[in-house]
Order: structure tokens, then C-alpha cells, then sequence
């Protein structure tokens, strides 16, 4: 191993330390400001993640001679990192803004100080080499987040939602713990690519099935984060209990950083060269994703169909949105693997933008009106445009039409399906897209077509959410049409240094 | 022929501009977003004739250039269609993808733009009067333009594509807010999801096209045809193997890369034997296929008169267009095997729709059957793969278009009056209403084909053209085969022209000949000067191309002949 540099080393926990100063900041500002200035504490929050996200972006984007495994190998920095941490960064910041008129949550210190810690842990997953820092860090997301779904504790369906979550958390984090020490059982080694180097030589005699079975714990342990079907039991009642913004972060961080996660491992612990007493491993864990994709379009898109509130069916469209991701998680074996990388990348980048505007629309109209069924969302174009506007924007880019940025989204992770052979899983994939239109359809008509009593009752967007609202729209726009060949070639760039390596 | 200015992005982007910037204007302020809207419209349909005028212009040396081609004797069909392409832009959107942005017209989709243009100034026009919402609606309306422009124009499959898309949802949203009240959510419901799954499927079609071209220019083989055409400047100096590039996978066609047997591990079949049903009745969805149609009349009845007129107007034509554009020509083997049988859906089209028109009693569902009926003669002068008959279809695409959009217009102004469109309960509307009246009769002769209207011109020639076609054509299937039937469909489909003289003469009589009931419809008055310009502006055209087809046809054989090269005729 390389002598330690601190100043090299310092880039790949820049994140971190911003992260880390930001909750220093934040627990200090609780003490110090007095009850009326509170409010300014989620502005201070998302300024300073935003400014996180900006250093790194400006400064420290890796390059061929910086990417590499820092910190004694526990974690590794290249541009897979760097964009799945902006991304969960920027949703931590987005959310932070989306809080500030949520009684409850705004003005409440220790909110904003368990938020920068979950995203913090989110970072480290991004980026972690070693099964001590992948469980670490998923435990540093996850906790904080139990906090946060429970936060509202006078509320019955937050503390049920809280102790929902924790419940299956806990649970999945416990199979994936044993997935984990197997492998350790197996090799000896905790870096992930010293576990790789090990099982591709000689020494490593173990047969087939004890690694099959470690897979599988792992894979399930993950499918249980990003809600994958058949293991998405919480999703529904926790996005329904849990304070809306907590819903909208936890629907994204913590998706993204998993995904991240399982991208590095899939492809470091079991690269498709890996062979076991002539078999081939991989072909093992991209037929379980595709599995699991198929199982997921189909109960997240024909549950949703059914759901008469909107958060509930949000939870569920983001089931299905799982879904298609893991279509680009089993392309990663085959000829579209770097389109499939790359996909996945960008579909986490646009899906935290989407569905952080869809919940926005809904945090501002449930603080107006204090209701969450689709159909009081009826008459919303004449109470407030913007607002039907913003809204039909978010629930376009979940459906994949352009000129949102869904629909490149899908169209990367499809064509890499094709690429990799897997031309049946993307002709289902598209098919099942078309029922997911119809119920986000279902709610643009609700907002524009249907009457309402309450039609002449306005609903005005205080400034901070108008300006959230309208950015985060705009980006979406954009990054499905001028923008989409920068981000794009971000995250190729990273699919491509990820496979240099392999 | 090149212009100092991108005068195909300024049509795509001049609506979607003037669409944004009306979602600023205050709501009060009707006067000044209809203005806005109309302004918009014109400057793209004073673009679409000064882009279809010049390319007319240019005919001669286009046919010359072709004429070279075949002299040069290698990748005719491609040189062809590379020397009908004017108006070209060219910038990389996603290298790493093969996406470009591509756009260009040729001599088939030249009069579909201008028909764009036409169509969306008389939309705007004839819904002046919406007071709901009405910034909504203009805006909804010139996305909805944009997309159907950029459509027509893409010369990148996924551009093509993403401007399919970005067409759709504009109009489910302009149909189940602004349609008629009993149907419109349901209609727009149907509508989205029948276009979406046709298109959506294509799209996985395409995808494994530029895979398979991909996988030709990567062999020792297609590499050389590859640095050969870069060389030649027939592609692009930075082209990829992996392209969107219509010009590139036309070449790939040329080149026998979808023919190879053995596709998919199965014997007999190649890429374009399988994929070209698919991608050919993916779009043909959108230009009503039997028995694909059903979503048609529905959505053309709940639609507010603008979005019919579109929709019927140009939509439905964009269907057809994409099923020639991506089905015929880059897959010319899959057309030769396929086309024979889905002659006979087209076949159904005709006769049926006209049937099913006949039997309508609301005003609107005639009109909406018609066009079912009058688009399965456009695949089915598509599926002559001669001359004649693809000219014939090219024809009847634009005076379909047209027509249609006046027959639209006139239902249209008849119901914001009568408020109703049961054709029982009308009658002697000529009286009151002389102009839409003579518009609508104008409309009927020619749908049914009378000499001196385009409509005449359009089908003569597709009939000819089958007439053609009929020796040439055997369809097999197993050991059955069948061959020179294509004369005993023309003679089917002319039954369909007989009930079409039907339909109208029927509906012309009851509802603007007869009694006029002054106590039952107290209040319908004449047309205002803004509607007479909308029946003038759409009914001239069908007198320009029925006296005078030569401002058209030729340049839509200059559209025609690389894909009849390619499909192996001359």
C-alpha cells in the first residue's frame, strides 16, 4: 500500500467533512438563535449543503490520477462517487428548503442535525470499499431516518411509520449483516477488491453454493433499502405516516446511495469474470435483478393503479421505479454494461430531482389545505397553475415523457437492456410504463379537468417554495434536453474508470 | 441549398418559445395570447412555404443529383436520399449514444410540414373564442405543433422519437380539458395509451436497429462500407458505428445488414423479417390500422375543433409517415415479405370505415370514420412499393390533410351554434350557413374523389399504382401462396370509395339541405369573416392540387425514389 498523503486523501472525505461541519453549524444555531429566527435554520442548512455540492462539483471532480482507494482502502473516490454523492447532497439540501413552512419540522434544530447526519451516511456508502464501511454507512443512513419517519411523535401514523421502518430495517440490515460476514467467512479479507483479488486465484476453494446463498442474503438485504418487490411491505404505510418531507428524502437518499452501493459490488466482489468451479457468478445475480425488476414493475404499477391517496401512490410508483433501475442493474453483466452504469447514475440524478418536485407539489398543497387524497387535488390548475404546473412536470419525468428528464432516463437503462441481450426484460419494462402513464395521467386530469368546490380558493406558494419549485423544474426540463449530454458524459466517464479497473 | 439561418429549428422552437412566454402573460389578457398564438403559428407557416416553395424550386437539380448517383453505382439508395435531404442541421446531442440532432426535409415530408403550418394557423383561428383557460389551451396547442413539426422533420431515429413523445401528452391534456364533456376522458385516456404502446414498442424496434447496424459497421466487412461512405461524405466525419443517423442506417439497409438469416438463433428469420410488422404497425397505430383504429373516432369526436383538425389533420399522417420512414425504408426485405398480407388490413380500412361512417348519426363520428377509411388508402399506396402508388399515397396524405381539417372546421361551426351534432335533428343549415355549406360539399367531392380536387388526383393514382403492383406482388405463407391479387382489392377497396359518395351525399343532405327549423335553432346566424378565412385558407389547397398536381408530385417522387431504390426497383 501506498504511504498515507493527507492532502491527496483529503478529496475522497470532502463531502464528509462539509457534511460534518454543516451539523456542527446547525446543532450551534439551535442553541443560539432564539425561537423566532428559527426558520432560518433550514435556509442555513440548505446554503451550506448547497455549497458542499458546489466545492465539489468546481473542485474536485476525479480524475484518472486522483481516483483510487483512499483511507487505509476503505473508501474509494472516482466519479461514480462524486455523482451519486452530489446528487444525495443536493436532495438533502432540496429537502431542507421543502421544510421550512412544515410545522413540526421547520424550527426545529435537531430535524436539520439528524437530516445532515443520514445524508453524511449516504455519502460513505457512495464510496465504500470495505464491509465495515458498507455497513457503517448504511447504518448511518438508516438510523437517522427512523428518527425522522417517527419524528412527529404526537402523531400516530409518524410513530407507527417510525417503528414500521425500523422494524423492517432492522431486519434487512440483520440479513444483509449475515451476507456480509459470510463472505468475510469465505475470504478473510473486508476490502471489497482484496475479497475480488482473492476468489479469482488458486487459494480460494469454496464451492458454489455457500457464495450463492451469500449473494442472495445481500441482494436481498439491499432490496429491502431501495424497496424492491417482493421485499417493499413498508414502502406504502411509511411514505403514508412519515412527515412529507422525511418521505421525500428517504424515497431518494437512501434509494441512490443503494444503488450506488450495489453497483460497486456487484461489479468488485463479483465481476463477470468470476467463475467458481466453472460456473459463472454473475449470471446469478443479474437473473435475481432481473427477477426482482419484473416483480417490482408489476406490483408497483398495478398496485398504484388502485392507491386513493397520493402518497401512497408515490410509494408505490417508487417501487416500480425501482424496478427500473434494477433492469440497468441486470444489464450489468453483459456488452451494455457501461450504458447500464452510467443509466443507472443518471436515473438516480433525475429521479431525486422528480420525485423531491413531486412530494414539493405535495408538501405545498397539504400545508394549504391539510389533505392528501388525489381527488382533492381537483380544480388545482385554477387555484394555482404554477402549482398544477410544477406538479404535472414531476409526475411527467416519473412517467418518462419528454421533454422531461425521465424519459432519457428510461431510454439509457432500456437501451442498455438491449445492448446486454436482455431485449424480453426492456420490451416489459416499456409495457409496464405505459399502465405507470396511466395513473400519473390520471392525476394531471384530476388537477386540470375535474371541479372542485373549492375552485375559487387560491392557493399561494410562499417564495422559498416558488423559487425550490420552479428551480427544481427547471432543472428537470433541462436535464432532459440541453443538459442531458454534460451529465451524461459525467456519469459514462465513471462507468468507464469503474471498468479500466476490472 | 443551405439559408443563413436554421430555418427548421426556428419552426420546432418558435412555439415552444411563444408557449413559454404565454404562460407570463396575465390570464385577463385573452386578446393579447390569441394574438401571441396566431403570431407564432404564422411565422412557422410562413417558414413551411418558404421552406416547401424553395425545395420545390430545387426539384430539377435534385432529380439530377439522384440521376448521378445511379451513374456512381455504389450506395445508390443512400446517395439518393442523402441528395433529396435540404435544410439539413447537424450537431451532436449524445456522441457517446449515437444521438444527433439531425434535422432535414426531403420530398415526402416537405408538403407534411407545410400542412403543419396550415393546419395550425386554422386551429388557432377556429379557437378563438375558448374562454377557459384559454392560455392554457394556446400554449398546450403549440407544444403540441412543435412536437408534430419536429416529428416530421427528424432525420435522427431518437429525435423522431423524442418529439413522438413529446407530441402525446400536449394533446391528452388538450382533449380531456377542452373536449366534449360525455367523452373526453375516456377518449383521451385511449388515445394516449393506443399512440404510446404502438410507439413505444417501435422504440425498442429501433434500438435493436442501431444495434444490429452497429454490429455490421464493426465487421471487417461493413467497417470498410463504413470508412468508404466517410470518405465520400455520404456520412458525417465523426460518425460512430453506433448511430441514430437515418442516413446511416439507410446505408446499413442498402448494405444487406437487417437481411443477414439466422437472427435471434432462429433459421429462417432475419432482423427485418421480425422487426418490421412491429415497427410498421407501431406507427400505422397512429395512422388507424385495422384493427388498431378503434382509439380514432373516439379521440376525434371528444377533441375540441382545433385538436380534431389536427389530429386528423396531421397526426394521423405522422403515423403514416414514420411507418415509411422507419418500417419501408430501412427495412426493405421486411416490407417485401410483410407488406403483401398487412395490404388486407388496409384493405378493412377502407371498405369497413366507410361502412361504420355511413352508419354514424352524429355529425362528428362520420367525419371520424372518414378518416379511418381515407388513411387505409395511404398505407395501402405505401404498400404498392411502386411509383405511382406511393406518389398517390404522398398525395393523399396532404389532401387527406387538408381536407379533414375543413371538414372538421365545418362540424365544428356548426355545433358551436346548433349545439348539437345529431344529423336527424339538423337541417337546411346551408341557408343560414352558405359558406360552410359550400365548404363542407367542396370537402365531400373531394373525399370521394371528383376530378378537378386533390382528392381525385390522390386515389386515382394509388388504384393505378395497385394496378401496377399486381403482377409483381405474391404473397406466401407456408405453402400457401397467393399472387396477382392486388387488382381484385382495388376493385374491394372501390366499394369503399361508393359508400364514402354515400356518406357525404347523405350527410350534406340532411344537414344543410332541407327544412330549416328557424324555432328550434333560434339563434345560429352566419360565420364570422375569421371562419370564412379558415374554410378559404384549408379548401384553396384542394383545388391547387386537384388542377395543378405537378406543385407536388414531383418532389414527392424525389421522397420516393431512394426508398424504391432500396427496395430494389429503380
Amino acid at each position: 500500500m501506498e504511504p498515507f498523503d493527507l492532502l491527496q486523501s483529503l478529496p475522497a472525505i470532502a463531502p464528509i467533512i462539509g457534511l460534518t461541519i454543516t451539523a456542527i453549524v446547525v446543532l450551534a444555531l439551535d442553541l443560539a438563535l432564539p425561537e423566532s429566527q428559527r426558520r432560518n435554520i433550514a435556509l442555513v442548512t440548505a446554503a451550506s449543503l448547497f455549497a458542499t455540492a458546489a466545492i465539489m462539483l468546481a473542485f474536485w471532480m476525479p480524475n484518472a490520477d486522483t481516483e483510487g482507494l483512499y483511507w487505509g482502502g476503505m473508501i474509494r473516490y472516482d466519479i461514480l462517487t462524486w455523482v451519486f454523492s452530489v446528487t444525495v447532497i443536493i436532495g438533502a439540501a432540496i429537502t431542507a428548503l421543502l421544510t421550512i413552512d412544515v410545522v413540526g419540522l421547520n424550527r426545529r434544530g435537531e430535524f436539520y442535525l439528524v437530516l445532515v447526519v443520514s445524508t453524511l451516511g449516504a455519502c460513505l456508502i457512495t464510496g465504500a470499499a470495505d464491509l465495515i464501511m458498507v455497513f457503517l454507512g448504511l447504518e448511518t443512513v438508516t438510523i437517522p431516518l427512523y428518527v425522522l419517519a417517527a419524528f412527529r411523535r404526537d402523531d400516530k401514523r409518524s410513530s407507527e411509520s417510525g417503528m414500521k421502518y425500523f422494524l423492517f430495517g432492522s431486519f434487512a440490515s440483520a440479513i444483509l449483516l449475515y451476507g456480509l460476514s459470510l463472505m468475510y467467512g469465505f475470504t478473510g479479507h473486508t476490502n471489497l477488491y482484496a475479497i475480488a483479488e482473492y476468489m479469482q486465484t488458486d487459494a480460494f476453494q469454496v464451492n458454489l453454493i455457500p457464495v450463492l446463498i451469500a449473494i442472495a442474503l445481500i441482494v436481498v438485504g439491499f432490496a429491502f433499502k431501495i424497496s424492491a418487490a417482493p421485499f417493499h411491505f413498508w414502502t406504502p404505510d411509511v411514505y403514508e405516516g412519515a412527515p412529507t418531507p422525511v418521505t421525500a428524502f428517504l424515497s431518494v437518499a437512501s434509494k441512490a446511495a443503494s444503488f450506488a452501493l450495489l453497483i460497486r459490488f456487484a461489479l468488485t466482489a463479483f465481476p463477470p469474470s468470476l467463475a467458481i468451479n466453472g460456473a459463472e457468478v454473475q449470471l446469478f445475480w443479474t437473473n435475481l435483478a432481473a427477477a426482482l425488476a419484473v416483480i417490482s414493475l408489476i406490483i408497483g404499477n398495478i398496485l398504484a393503479l388502485a392507491q386513493k391517496n397520493i402518497k401512497r401512490l408515490l410509494a408505490y410508483s417508487s417501487i416500480a421505479q425501482a424496478g427500473y433501475t434494477l433492469i440497468g442493474v441486470a444489464s450489468l453483466a453483459g456488452d451494455g454494461r457501461e450504458t447500464a452504469v452510467a443509466g443507472i447514475a443518471y436515473y438516480m440524478l433525475m429521479y431525486t430531482f422528480t420525485n423531491l418536485l413531486a412530494f414539493g407539489a405535495v408538501i405545498v398543497f397539504s400545508n394549504a389545505t391539510g389533505k392528501e387524497d388525489i381527488k382533492d387535488f381537483a380544480g388545482l390548475s385554477h387555484r394555482s397553475p404554477w402549482l398544477a404546473l410544477g406538479m404535472t412536470i414531476g409526475l411527467l419525468s416519473l412517467a418518462g415523457v419528454p421533454p422531461a428528464a425521465g424519459f432519457f432516463g428510461k431510454y439509457f437503462l432500456f437501451q442498455a437492456a438491449v445492448q446486454s441481450g436482455l431485449t424480453w426484460l426492456a420490451l416489459f419494462g416499456i409495457l409496464m410504463s405505459i399502465v405507470a402513464l396511466y395513473y400519473y395521467l390520471v392525476i394531471i386530469k384530476v388537477m386540470y379537468v375535474d371541479k372542485s368546490e373549492d375552485a375559487d380558493k387560491p392557493i399561494t406558494i410562499s417564495p422559498v417554495y416558488g423559487w425550490t419549485l420552479g428551480v427544481v423544474s427547471l432543472a428537470i426540463v433541462l436535464l432532459g434536453s440541453f443538459a442531458v449530454q454534460p451529465v451524461f458524459n459525467w456519469v459514462l466517464q465513471g462507468a468507464q474508470m469503474l471498468f479500466a479497473n476490472l | 441549398m443551405t439559408v443563413p439561418f436554421p430555418v427548421l429549428s426556428l419552426i420546432i422552437f418558435i412555439p415552444i418559445i411563444v408557449a413559454v412566454l404565454i404562460l407570463f402573460i396575465p390570464r385577463e389578457q385573452r386578446d393579447t395570447i390569441r394574438v401571441a398564438a396566431l403570431g407564432a403559428a404564422g411565422a412557422c407557416f410562413a417558414l413551411s412555404l418558404f421552406v416547401y416553395i424553395s425545395y420545390n424550386n430545387s426539384v430539377a437539380d435534385i432529380q439530377a443529383a439522384q440521376a448521378a448517383a445511379v451513374q456512381a453505382g455504389t450506395n445508390i439508395g443512400t446517395a439518393q436520399f442523402n441528395a433529396t435531404l435540404a435544410y439539413t442541421e447537424y450537431v451532436e446531442w449524445l456522441p457517446q449514444l449515437g444521438i444527433s440532432y439531425h434535422l432535414g426535409v426531403d420530398g415526402l415530408n416537405a408538403p407534411m410540414v407545410l400542412l403543419t403550418g396550415m393546419v395550425a394557423i386554422a386551429g388557432v383561428l377556429v379557437s378563438w373564442k375558448i374562454e377557459d383557460r384559454t392560455k392554457e389551451f394556446m400554449a398546450f396547442f403549440l407544444l403540441l405543433v412543435a412536437g408534430v413539426y419536429g416529428v416530421f422533420v427528424a432525420m435522427d431515429l431518437f429525435v423522431l422519437f423524442f418529439f413522438y413523445e413529446l407530441a402525446i401528452f400536449p394533446m391528452y391534456l388538450l382533449i380531456a380539458t377542452y373536449g366534449w364533456v360525455k367523452l373526453r376522458e375516456y377518449a383521451a385516456m385511449k388515445l394516449t395509451l393506443y399512440i404510446l404502446i404502438g410507439s413505444v414498442v417501435a422504440l425498442i424496434g429501433a434500438i435493436a436497429m442501431v444495434l444490429t447496424a452497429a454490429n455490421f459497421f464493426s465487421s471487417p466487412e461493413g467497417a470498410q462500407i463504413f470508412e468508404a461512405a466517410k470518405a465520400s461524405g455520404l456520412l458525417p466525419a465523426s460518425a460512430q458505428p453506433f448511430s441514430f443517423n437515418i442516413t446511416q442506417l439507410t446505408l446499413a439497409a442498402e448494405n444487406g445488414a437487417f437481411n443477414v438469416f439466422g437472427y435471434a438463433g432462429v433459421d429462417g428469420l432475419t432482423f427485418a423479417r421480425l422487426w418490421f410488422p412491429v415497427v410498421f404497425i407501431g406507427f400505422g397505430i397512429l395512422a388507424g390500422i385495422f384493427p388498431f383504429h378503434n382509439w380514432s373516432p373516439d379521440g376525434h369526436v371528444a377533441a375540441p375543433t382545433a385538436v380534431s383538425m389536427i389530429h386528423a389533420g396531421v397526426l394521423m399522417k405522422l403515423g403514416a409517415y414514420a411507418a415509411l420512414r422507419c418500417g419501408v425504408q430501412l427495412m426493405p426485405e421486411g416490407a417485401q415479405i410483410h407488406l403483401p398480407w398487412i395490404v388486407f388490413l388496409t384493405l378493412i380500412n377502407v371498405v369497413y370505415g366507410a361502412f361504420i361512417a355511413f352508419r354514424q348519426r352524429d355529425f362528428k363520428y362520420v367525419i371520424g370514420f372518414s378518416s379511418v377509411s381515407h388513411m387505409g388508402l395511404v398505407s395501402m399506396g405505401w404498400a404498392t412499393m411502386n411509383m405511382t402508388g406511393m406518389t398517390g399515397a404522398g398525395l393523399q396524405m396532404f389532401s387527406h390533410g387538408a381536407m379533414t381539417a375543413l371538414f372538421f372546421g365545418c362540424v365544428g361551426m356548426v355545433y358551436d351554434r346548433a349545439h348539437t351534432r345529431d344529423i336527424p335533428s339538423l337541417g337546411g343549415f346551408i341557408k343560414v350557413m352558405p359558406w360552410v355549406g359550400i365548404a363542407f360539399i367542396i370537402g365531400g367531392l373531394a373525399s370521394m374523389g371528383m376530378p378537378g380536387l386533390s382528392g381525385f388526383i390522390a386515389e386515382f393514382t394509388i388504384f393505378t399504382g395497385m394496378f401496377q403492383a399486381s403482377p409483381d406482388i405474391t404473397l406466401s405463407i407456408g405453402n400457401f401462396t397467393l399472387s396477382n391479387y392486388y387488382s381484385i382489392i382495388v376493385v374491394l377497396a372501390a366499394i369503399g370509395i361508393v359508400i364514402t359518395a354515400a356518406y357525404v351525399l347523405r350527410v350534406t343532405s340532411q344537414v344543410f339541405f332541407g327544412e330549416f327549423d328557424r324555432a328550434k335553432y333560434p339563434d345560429v346566424g352566419d360565420i364570422t369573416v375569421r371562419e370564412r378565412f379558415v374554410l378559404v385558407f384549408l379548401g384553396a389547397p384542394l383545388f391547387i392540387i386537384g388542377l395543378m398536381p405537378a406543385v407536388m408530385a414531383p418532389m414527392l417522387q424525389t421522397g420516393i425514389q431512394p426508398v424504391l431504390t432500396l427496395l430494389g426497383g429503380g
